[in-house]
């Protein structure tokens, strides 16, 4: 039976009337009503999960009530994702797995009387189909013609099934549209990446600098509830950012930087630092490689020349860097977590990525620790075939220090071009709404019209399902196992999630899926266990523990195998980059043909009458995925455009007011967003939350709330280091009517 | 006992999960609730000022809700907890025109629905949902008559301000500015 | 630019964006409360005075309306309920601090004694009534025969009932605008007038209805002396009182009280009764009716407008 929350208070509520009257009858004399009155479950039963709204994925425990229905989802006490607190998102989970508007069962896309519609199918006949096409595709082209995009858990096992099938495609959107640019950059400068959770060590951090990073608007949660400690601790937040975001609020100095000028800001900080010795003399000495270069190449970036390009008065960029230099070596320049923005993002994350080395942050106490994770081994199969190619070959070279697959670079050479002898022919989408999440929605609707299969994988009817050929209806993570999470922290910690319910409709888990369509592949001899329970086991057994006790206490910590959370300060250390030193000028960026040492490029400005799309995160919201979720919803229901007053002055705008979007390329938001006048943002940009304007009419609570940022970004400026998809030089005006539809492409 | 609660708007970045976990732990129907967050900003780009508060009941030491319930429906319970017990609300609205914060509002069932404090978590030696679930935490609760509660200590030791007192309530959430 | 917003959680239905937790039944309670304090106000007053022949009208006639009007009240009060299967919740406690439970209280006083002193007089002005039954007769003999009791007991609480429907509000520090002792008085007044206005449309006699039509004039200068007196306190008050008086002056309720209360339920009825004391023929009615629509309104307004003003944000 499903019982919404509502329906749980009329059960509850009914009772409470019934017991309230007795009593009544009892105390007529008092008047008074015992206190049974909160409709609060007493027999409750919790399992242990880990949460799937976002990517930080915190432990937590899900709570049922007497009834045996999911009553709350609450953080796990010994997780250090969350300490036992749950974010907003987290908290609301629930509502993912309560949502009415879920895909139900397997479904095809068939022709029926010259119309494209969806019938309902068994997990069987979608198998067939999608097996089917995958069989002809590798015969035909190769299996390395399979991509498959995911974003979550379930892509453990599907990426296994996709490697056992042959094919080294698998992309994730959190690489070449949000964190890439960052861990290639580290990857040149340290030989390590940031990683996720980040490693920065923000508890005992005496001067946190957020570069665009808006914690606290974004609820990475450990980050969030750690900058909340260094607040506590007093430590100076330095924030650059054009908009007055909750994190400038808590600033000591907050620069609000004219848009897309941060790495004018960034090579003026060095050459305060250098120039005015306050950098970490003994350990640049010890740990860099290339000072004297760096040291030339930033002399001409001064902060009266990046007082030109940034508007931050040299004075202030004087102060931010002696705040920095104080706090040194406990001090970190942010590297942030989506930076892809103006297509030289790498080399932007470079000079974070230099600014702390000079600061001797990594790998200190306050700066940079360096995290831990246990070993899990797979569980035992046969080698993965070898691939024979890969879709670098079709880029011709480009992008060639990225060190993950590139999603729009998969998109890319999904469309054919002349004189490309092979292009991509299937994509299975599990987890991402590849319509709201890639740039360039006019190049990702090519490349999918391009495709022979789309098979889409997820727990809403997303707009990426309405381009599927099979759609298959996955369980939320509240109803499923998944692998086991085994994240680098300060401490190793492995975390278990197992079904609190079993699944809704005729959904069914990713490990299923991926095994059963491994089977249909013929693929048997890679899925040699009876179910997941086998292999959460037999994984938990090789690094002691077990699925039983997992179950029990839901998180489990290791000891560190070496003490080597900061650099010890008496030892030599080899890092893993061609020098064996940190690189401030990188030998790798050199030798791959681009600048070892990040050069100022100056970025377009906004035309006349437009506005810089500047987008953002709600704390309720993780990107487009949530917007139908009820408990969310509720609270946040809508993204609203942040207008200056000035600028809301000239074109006459009101608060609350609705209005269109149009970008420079003419194209028009569907649905009108509602005004915000406010001082926080500046006068030449306008700001807006991410993942909202959904056209999926099935999203009965998400459809045509607010405006779609997406929509708006047409125009990429695409990373040459990496593929990252730069996506802040995009600019909007305002329509206060409706526009025609003509104009929008679709 | 004098239960209260102590806001740190200096830690508060308004992200509504005390919000949503009163929602759940309490079972508050969808489109309603009884927390929720107020932003305030003054000034002028690039001189501005930016304060978060999550609000909730006050739990007034004088409260009008009580004084305005016909049938003592509206109550304080141990520690100064204004609670209404379902049972004896008629559903007249008197003390959600008497209350200056809106903290109330009419539940679908009928009765008025309000904070309780989690006053049955409380009982059971735990915080409210809003004050265990806070990721900054910047909420606290305690009993400001021991003078060795957190709470107690953040209000001693804290410069803070308390909303709309001139409304004569004697508010009980006290926000650390 | 300063902006203090709800950016999350409240959207509660009733009270957000704005109160609205009362609606119509609220204000015509209030209105058909402060008809029937009037009549009966006046009712035993005038009997008292021993006009019980002078003025029929005031006291047999018009009050045989009064325990229509009171149940008419009571089920708009309790049709606003919204916890209705509750409503007996009212009767099992006293709470003086509360004006919505001696109010509840008043009615379940008022309302009786209204029913008993129209049965004592409904022989008198329907001759053709028969009980029937032997023991009505006694009950109606024993009534009569304590009409003054009764009389010293209704002129009490008719007084509480009518300055009960501004208490009734008054007593929220919430709302600005209510909160202020005045109300009192202005809707004790206001319900006088109209029941003044009521026996004057009832009363066949020339000397009652000059009598009634110079008490109210009387009442509503008194009106309009507490309305002034209501706004220049507000004004002289703290910014949130000032904002509630700027509804009125100003702001969106500006016209309609202005106009449809002050002017045409006001001062218009006022001066067409003035003429008709010099002597001039006004057809009876109109300045009842238009008494009784800018009674209903100063009720309705004040409600509403009450609940828009606030504290908040």
């Amino acid at each position: 039976m499903k019982t919404t929350r509502r329906d749980f208070i009329k059960i509850s509520g009914t009772m409470l009337g019934t017991a309230a009257t007795m009593g009544v009858a009892f105390d007529w004399a008092t008047g008074s009503v015992t206190h049974e009155a909160f409709p609060i479950s007493t027999h409750t039963t919790r399992t242990p999960t880990y949460c799937e709204v976002c990517f930080w994925k915190c432990a937590g425990w899900v709570t049922k009530n007497d009834q045996g229905d999911i009553w709350k989802i609450e953080g796990h006490e010994a997780d250090p994702h969350c300490n036992g607190r749950l974010c907003p998102r987290g908290t609301g989970g629930v509502g993912m797995y309560y949502d009415n508007d879920r895909l139900k069962h397997p479904m095809i896309r068939v022709e029926e009387g010259g119309k494209q519609v969806f019938k309902k199918a068994s997990w069987d006949e979608a198998f067939e189909v999608i097996a089917g096409k995958m069989k002809a595709i590798a015969q035909e082209y190769g299996p390395e013609c399979v991509a498959l995009f995911t974003h979550g858990s379930g892509g453990k096992f599907l990426g296994h099934m996709l490697k056992a099938y042959g094919s080294p495609h698998i992309t994730a959107p959190s690489f070449a549209q949000c964190r890439g640019p960052r861990e290639v950059a580290f990857y040149a400068t340290y030989g390590e990446g940031v990683l996720s959770p980040e490693r920065t060590d923000i508890r005992d951090t005496r001067c946190l600098v957020l570069i665009g990073s808006h914690l606290g608007e974004n609820m990475h949660n450990g980050q969030v509830q750690e900058m909340s400690q260094a607040i506590d601790k007093g430590a100076a937040i330095i924030t650059v950012d054009p908009r007055f975001s909750t994190a400038a609020s808590k600033s000591k100095y907050w620069l609000p930087i004219k848009p897309a000028t941060d790495l004018a800001l960034l090579l003026a900080w060095m050459n305060v630092l250098i120039n005015e010795g306050w950098y970490d003399k003994a350990y640049v000495e010890k740990h860099t490689y290339g000072f004297e270069q760096l040291k030339s190449h930033v002399q001409s970036y001064t902060p009266e020349w990046a007082y030109g390009m940034t508007t931050i008065e040299p004075k202030i960029i004087r102060d931010t860097a002696k705040e920095m230099a104080n706090a040194s070596p406990a001090v970190i320049i942010h590297p942030g977590r989506h930076v892809t923005w103006y297509g030289d993002d790498t080399q932007r994350l470079r000079a974070v990525a230099i600014l702390n080395a000079l600061l001797g942050s990594w790998g200190r106490r306050g700066g940079f620790y360096n995290p831990e994770r246990i070993s899990i081994p797979d569980f035992p199969h046969p080698p993965y075939p070898t691939p024979k190619r890969s879709y670098l070959d079709a880029l011709e070279g480009k992008y060639s220090l990225a060190t993950e697959v590139i999603s729009n670079g998969i998109c890319e050479v999904t469309t054919p071009a002349p004189g490309r002898d092979c292009n991509i022919k299937g994509w299975i989408v599990n987890g991402t709404n590849l319509i709201h999440t890639l740039p360039d929605q006019k190049a990702t609707l090519e490349a999918i019209d391009a495709l022979e299969i789309l098979v889409v994988i997820d727990t809403m009817p997303m707009e990426i399902t309405g381009y599927a050929d099979v759609i298959l209806p996955e369980c939320t993570y509240l109803e499923r196992y998944d692998a086991i999470r085994n994240s680098p922290h300060r401490e190793p910690v492995i975390s278990l999630r197992m079904p609190a319910v079993a699944p809704k409709y005729d959904s069914k888990p990713g490990w299923w899926i991926a095994k059963q369509l491994g089977v249909v592949l013929g693929l048997e001899k890679y899925f040699a266990f009876r179910d997941i329970e086998e292999v959460l086991d037999w994984q938990l057994q090789q690094v002691g523990s077990s699925l039983e006790e997992m179950k029990k206490i839901g998180v489990k910590k290791f000891k560190r195998e070496y003490n080597d959370l900061y650099l010890a300060e008496e030892q030599e250390f080899e890092f893993n980059t061609n020098t064996g030193k940190i690189e401030l000028y990188s030998t790798e960026m050199a030798r791959a043909g681009f600048d070892p040492l990040p050069r100022y490029t100056e970025h377009e400005q906004p035309p006349a009458g437009y506005y810089r799309l500047n987008y953002g995160r709600s704390p309720v919201h993780t990107f487009s995925r949530t917007a139908n979720n009820e408990n969310l919803v509720d609270v946040v229901p809508e993204n609203d455009l942040w207008v200056n007053p000035k600028v809301a002055k000239q074109w006459g705008l009101e608060n609350g007011q609705y209005v269109w979007l149009k970008n420079q390329d003419n194209i028009t938001t569907d649905f009108p967003i509602k005004v915000r006048i406010t001082e926080r943002i500046r006068w030449d940009s306008v700001y807006m939350v991410h993942g909202f304007g959904h056209a999926a009419k099935k999203l009965s609570r998400a459809f045509g709330k607010g405006a779609s940022d997406t929509q708006m970004i047409s125009h990429v400026k695409t990373d040459p280091v990496m593929g990252g998809t730069g996506m802040r030089s995009n600019f909007v005006t305002f329509l206060q009517e409706e526009p025609s539809r003509e104009e929008v492409t679709s | 006992m004098r239960y209260a609660m102590a806001i740190d708007t200096k830690k508060c970045v308004g992200c509504s999960d005390c919000v949503i976990a009163c929602q759940l732990e309490n079972q508050v129907p969808v489109g309603y609730c009884r927390e929720w967050i107020v932003e305030s900003v003054s000034g002028t780009y690039p001189h501005l000022a930016l304060e978060f508060r999550s609000e909730r009941c006050h739990h007034c030491a004088k409260p009008p809700c009580v004084r305005c319930c016909p049938t003592g429906a509206s109550h304080v319970e141990e520690g100064g907890v204004v609670l209404v017990e379902p049972g004896q609300c008629i559903g007249c609205g008197a003390c959600i025109a008497s209350c200056p914060y809106d903290a109330r509002y009419p539940h679908p069932e009928g009765y008025v629905d309000k904070c309780t404090f989690c006053i049955h978590r409380v009982r059971e030696g735990k915080q409210p949902a809003c004050v265990s679930v806070c990721p900054t935490h910047c909420l606290y609760f305690g009993d400001l008559d021991d003078p060795n509660s957190e709470v107690s200590r953040k209000v001693a030791e804290r410069k803070h301000k308390r909303l709309k007192t001139e409304a004569g309530t004697d508010p009980q959430l006290y926000f650390l500015t | 630019m300063e902006e203090e917003l709800i950016i999350s959680g409240r959207m509660n239905p009733k009270v957000d964006p704005m109160l609205h937790i009362w609606g119509w039944e609220i204000p015509f309670y209030l209105f058909v409360g402060g008809l029937a304090a009037g009549v009966l106000f006046f009712a035993s007053f005038c009997y008292l005075q021993g006009k019980e022949h002078n003025y029929p009208a005031a006291i047999k006639i018009a009050p045989l309306f009064t325990p229509g009007l009171l149940v008419l009240g009571l089920m708009a009060l309790f049709w606003d309920l919204n916890h209705k299967v509750y409503f007996w919740r009212l009767y099992t406690n006293i709470r003086l601090e509360s004006p919505m439970s001696w109010g509840a209280w008043t009615l379940l006083v008022v309302t009786p004694l209204s029913v008993l002193w129209s049965f004592t007089y409904a022989r008198e002005v329907f001759p053709k009534i028969d009980w029937k039954k032997q023991w009505i007769y006694q009950l109606e003999r024993f009534f009569i025969q304590h009409r003054r009791t009764m009389a010293w007991i209704m002129v009490f609480y008719s007084v509480i009932l009518g300055i009960y429907t501004g208490i009734l509000l008054s007593a929220f520090n919430a709302r600005p605008l209510w909160n202020t002792s005045i109300l009192g008085p202005l809707f004790l007044a206001s319900g006088l007038s109209a029941g003044a206005a009521l026996i004057i449309w009832l009363s066949k006699n020339e000397i009652e209805r000059r009598f009634f039509s110079r008490i109210d004039i009387v009442i509503i200068g008194a009106e309009i002396f507490f309305i002034i007196h209501m706004f220049m306190g507000f004004l002289a008050s703290t910014e949130v009182q000032q904002e509630a008086a700027a509804l009125f002056l100003g702001g969106p309720y500006t016209l309609p009280f202005w106009i449809f209360v002050v002017f045409i339920g006001m001062i218009i009825p006022a001066l067409l009764e003035l003429l008709e004391l010099r002597g001039q023929r006004i057809p009876v009615y109109i300045p009842v009716v238009l008494i009784l629509f800018g009674n209903v309104m100063l009720r309705f307004i004040i409600v509403y407008a009450g609940q828009a003003s606030r504290y908040l944000y």
